[in-house]
């Protein structure tokens, strides 16, 4: 009550504070009314109107004089009260200086990670993009059945062409625009030698007109670089890749650079802070959709769709009207999958488009991080909750032992109220400690966490320049903090009874259950934290160990690339010519690495007939099956004379579907859509070849070298050499490799090398950060809850020391006071295990697209973060258990 | 000496002030009224003797108001004009209670004092 009466007056005091105009208007309002009932009544005893108003304005000394007292009464009071509580709880907190240190340090740990999560989830999805009416801006989603499962997915590529449909369907309503996927692409200013990388993003022209972008110098892309593919070889670069890489050039509008094949012009510098539209990466430079292969191409889907509402659109009749474009695309092209599997037809034509706000933009980042960073939030805010309760029972059991001092200073006068507010300020000093600590460790945490998301081995870039909206959210947080362990200590000071406490009895059953009803949370919450660690980390160990059917060590991947398609004479030349670099064992050719997520898919037809399972396929050289160690398990290698374009090696897993248990050398398919058929000369082992996580698809294996329909053998493009090394970090080769290759033709450059371990590692990135983090805030947690549990016990046996000195004076085994607090202990633990273990079964239906062949019902998943729990409580329990024992009767009733 | 009587006798608004907390408490424990009938209800039970002035009337009503001893509404006053009324809290009502506890203490050991004083001289 006292409390509510305190925080009563807070409106009061910050209206002082904060809404001075309004004291002022009433200040004047009061006075006034002063004046004029005077004068009325000295008029009404015989005065002139003109001498009673100079009496009454003389009697009150001055309407200004008397406001400015007023004023000062006012702050004056405020700021003397508020400077007593905070020098008397800076006293309190000093003399405990360990205490403190550990509350300080737990809660500010605990604030400072949900902050740091909270600038993830920020800069992620919140932050909305400097464009002017942010709040407009929507993507086209498409929704519908997966091919390959029928599970529901949300997609956002699209092909050009229906990009130019549904731009002309709603031109009165909208502005849409294309985007490219953010693509990191190798470009050089002077010559072929020296590539760079760069994230290049292709924009339709009219996208910065309708983001309402202003250049930061030249000019920015418009709809008239809309109009003829390959013919608006102009570039904009961002304003901070204009700082950072051409160091403010400003000489750069007209500066050229070479990409693809194409000399782009730089015509602008884009405003500052735009990064564009995807977060999670930040675009260096923006080309017009008009310069990518893909807008002519009526089925690559490389684009995705925005739209900017036009004032006073609403979205619906869009999404209506972008739904029957959609839909009448989708019959049209369905007519020429006449030939295709009924099933595939079917999840084909169930896909619709939705309009989703994105004022944030839109990327993949987003779509991997986003339940990851809410897991993450949700642990670190339990870990917070585990925090609060340890600082409320400390306080608490503080509170307990001041019991004595705040009765007497209730006898000798204090109010409640001020004994409320002496604890409060405690409360808040410490939380506005801890915010300070938090806030320090979120500057460090928030980029540490960053730089481990690291999609395509970089890093991924966030804005993360704090914004009004986090520094609400730390403050918000600071204070429900506060509130949370401050209350409970500060309501029981409210209910001191001075008689009580000083003639020191105990009234301590009451308090004893609500610490252990917080202990009990603690387990529960704590065992939560456990439970999903163990998920993550299990499904980080089983994606580490899964059989990948090659071996990746020492496998170096160079992705080399021609200007102009190459004969694959200049290919297979330069790999000879890599074959005789010291350190190398091994090398062959493939059209792309395993594991880098590029895939081309195709439907199989045996005898004429079609299958609806989807097989992939990959160019291969000879040798290459050496150079990865999948092992040939009948048939045989393709050779340096196979180059007729009709023989295939296949896989385990594609013998088994399409050929069942026959033996599928010698056997034909065909790939649908395909003139010819294929005939299978060689099997080899499964082996993993998008995903690690997909089981065993089926693969079959061409010939990289082909005569085209002229006879003569088919130029490339790009090619990727793997190259077995002898040394153990293949990447000291890669300089030795990467000028070889540059040595050996002119219009050969290198595009990017890696190790085959870093793009496995990048396909569990995600997994090895969750379990990372999951695993260090399950230490955190349980190690916060068994100080809190030691914390408690230490208490409790402090204040039933009597009661086990005469248990034991009067004969009671020491195991049976041993016994005593351990079962209670336990129970109490148990019963949050038994919530914790509800909690954690409840949850995992959230988790479940995070784990990987772990199942969270399974008993030994439960099992062992309750032995853990378990585990930490013993320890937890054992010193203060021993010292109850230990109470030696007589000392201790002498004492008493 | 005299310096001591001087430095004193320049601030006795601090005297005057704490007894006119207890006066006002005294006043608004009877009934809620405006700024302007207090000061009319002061005059006429203090008569000559305290002298209180209307100057400090307001800054003290306002102090007691942030010590959340009296609490403020706003009211018709008696002809139906907007007034700021005050009214006593509980934990006013104690503080009056205590005050003039200690006043009567205070008065009586002052008047003790004086009368030791006067025997002598």
């Amino acid at each position: 009550m006292m409390l509510l009466r305190w925080l009563s007056t807070i409106p009061l005091r910050l209206r002082t504070l904060i809404l001075k105009s309004r004291v002022e208007q009433e200040l004047d309002e009061e006075l006034e009314f002063h004046l004029e009932s005077q004068v009325e009544h000295l008029i009404s005893r015989g005065f002139s109107p003109r001498e009673a108003r100079l009496m009454a304005l003389k009697a009150i000394g001055g309407v200004d004089r008397q406001k400015e007292r007023c004023r000062e009464v006012r702050a004056g009071q405020w700021l003397a009260l508020v400077g007593a509580d905070v020098a008397f709880g800076w006293r309190q907190l000093m003399k405990r200086k360990l205490t403190t240190a550990a509350a300080v340090l737990s809660l500010g740990l605990a604030i400072g990670a949900c902050t740091s999560a909270f600038r993830l989830i920020d800069s992620l999805f919140l932050r909305p993009m400097p464009v002017s009416h942010a709040d407009r801006l929507y993507a086209v989603f498409r929704l519908g059945k997966g091919f390959s499962d029928g599970k529901p997915r949300a997609e956002t590529s699209y092909e050009y062409p229906v990009f130019q449909r549904m731009r002309a369907a709603v031109q009165n309503q909208a502005q849409v625009v294309a985007v490219s996927f953010a693509n990191r692409a190798y470009l050089t200013y002077t010559s072929d030698q020296e590539m760079e990388k760069a994230e290049v993003q292709y924009v339709s022209g009219t996208m910065f007109g309708a983001f309402g972008l202003q250049p930061g110098l030249g000019r920015l892309l418009t709809q008239g670089d809309d109009v003829t593919p390959g013919a608006h070889p102009y570039a904009v670069i961002s304003y901070d890749y204009w700082v950072h890489r051409l160091g403010k050039d400003a000489n750069v509008i007209g500066r050229v650079f070479h990409m693809g094949g194409h000399a782009y012009e730089v015509v602008g510098v884009g405003p500052k802070n735009f990064t564009g539209t995807e977060p999670g990466t930040v675009t260096e430079i923006f080309l017009p959709t008009m310069m990518n292969e893909g807008v002519t191409h009526r089925d690559w889907g490389w684009i995705r769709i925005l739209v900017m509402l036009k004032p006073g659109v609403s979205s619906g009749p869009v999404q209506e009207r972008l739904r029957a474009v959609f839909e009448t695309l989708q019959r049209e092209r369905a007519k020429e999958f006449s030939s295709k599997p009924k099933q595939f037809l079917e999840r084909f034509l169930s896909w619709q488009v939705s309009l989703q706000p994105a004022p944030a933009g839109i990327s993949n980042t987003q779509n991997d991080y986003r339940l990851p960073l809410m897991v993450l939030g949700v642990l670190v805010a339990l870990v917070l909750l585990i925090a609060c309760a340890n600082v409320a029972n400390l306080m608490s059991a503080q509170a307990a032992a001041r019991a004595g001092e705040m009765a007497l200073r209730f006898s000798l006068g204090a109010r409640r109220g001020r004994l409320v507010r002496l604890v409060m300020a405690e409360s808040a000093m410490l939380g506005l400690m801890a915010a300070a600590l938090g806030m320090l460790f979120a500057a460090w945490a928030t980029p540490f966490v960053v730089d481990r998301i690291q999609p395509h081995g970089e890093p991924i870039r966030l804005p993360l320049q704090p914004d009004f909206v986090v520094v609400l959210f730390a403050i918000v947080l600071t204070l429900i903090v506060t509130l949370m362990f401050g209350l409970l200590p500060a309501l029981r000071v409210s209910k001191v009874r001075p008689v009580g406490a000083l003639k020191g009895s105990v009234e301590p059953l009451k308090r004893r259950r609500w610490m252990h009803g917080l202990i009990a949370a603690q387990a529960a919450f704590c065992f939560l934290v456990l439970f999903l660690a163990g998920l993550f980390v299990a499904t980080f160990t089983r994606l580490t160990q899964q059989p990948l059917g090659f071996s990746p060590e020492r496998v170096l991947l160079v992705d080399a690339a021609a200007q102009r398609a190459q004969s694959p004479t200049v290919w297979d030349q330069t790999a000879e010519l890599l074959r005789h670099i010291p350190g190398v064992l091994s090398v062959a050719q493939a059209g792309w690495p395993l594991l880098s997520g590029s895939t081309d898919n195709s439907f199989i037809a045996v005898n004429g007939e079609v299958n609806p399972e989807l097989a992939s396929t990959l160019a291969i050289s000879p040798g290459w099956i050496d150079a990865m160690k999948i092992p040939l398990l009948s048939g045989r290698d393709f050779l340096e004379s196979d180059t007729s374009g009709n023989i295939a090696m296949v896989n385990q897993a594609f013998a088994r579907q399409y050929f069942g248990a026959q033996n599928p050398i010698g056997k034909r398919f065909a790939m649908q859509g395909e003139p010819g058929s294929l005939q299978v000369v060689g099997v080899i082992g499964n082996a993993r070849y998008q995903d690690v996580r997909e089981p065993a698809r089926s693969l079959f294996f061409l010939p990289l070298n082909r005569v085209d329909e002229k006879g003569g053998l088919s130029p490339l493009g790009n090619e990727t050499f793997v190259v077995r090394s002898a040394v153990d970090d293949p990447l000291a080769i890669s300089e030795m490799l990467r000028k070889t290759i540059t040595r050996a033709h002119p219009e050969l450059h290198v595009t990017n090398v890696r190790t085959q371990q870093e793009l496995i590692d990048a396909q569990t990135i995600r997994e090895r950060l969750l379990a990372m983090l999951a695993a260090f805030f399950a230490a955190v947690a349980l190690m916060l809850a068994g100080i809190g549990l030691y914390g408690v016990l230490s208490y409790s046996v402090l204040q039933r020391e009597r009661e086990f000195g005469i248990r034991i004076a009067v004969g009671a085994p020491r195991r049976n006071i041993a016994g005593l607090i351990m079962n209670h202990v336990f129970a109490v633990v148990a019963a949050g295990a038994v919530a914790g273990v509800a909690l954690g079964t409840a949850s995992l239906r959230y988790v479940e697209t995070l784990l990987f062949q772990v199942n969270g019902s399974d008993p030994t998943m439960l099992a062992a973060p309750v032995a853990v729990l378990v585990a930490a409580a013993l320890l937890a329990a054992i010193p203060p258990v021993v010292r109850a024992a230990r109470i030696d009767p007589a000392t201790m009733l002498r004492t008493q | 000496m005299i310096s001591v009587i001087e430095g004193s006798m320049s601030k006795p608004s601090d005297f005057v002030q704490g007894t006119l907390d207890v006066l006002l408490l005294k006043i608004l424990a009877l009934e809620s009224l405006h700024g302007w009938a207090i000061s009319q209800r002061l005059t006429a039970v203090s008569g000559d003797v305290l002298q209180v002035s209307e100057g400090s009337l307001y800054p003290a009503l306002h102090k007691l108001e942030v010590e959340g001893w009296v609490r403020a509404e706003w009211r018709p006053s008696e002809n139906n004009r907007r007034a700021k009324f005050y009214s006593l809290t509980p934990s006013g009502r104690k503080a009056l209670k205590q005050q003039s506890a200690d006043w009567d203490r205070l008065s009586g050991a002052v008047s003790q004092v004086l009368r030791f004083e006067g025997a002598k001289g």
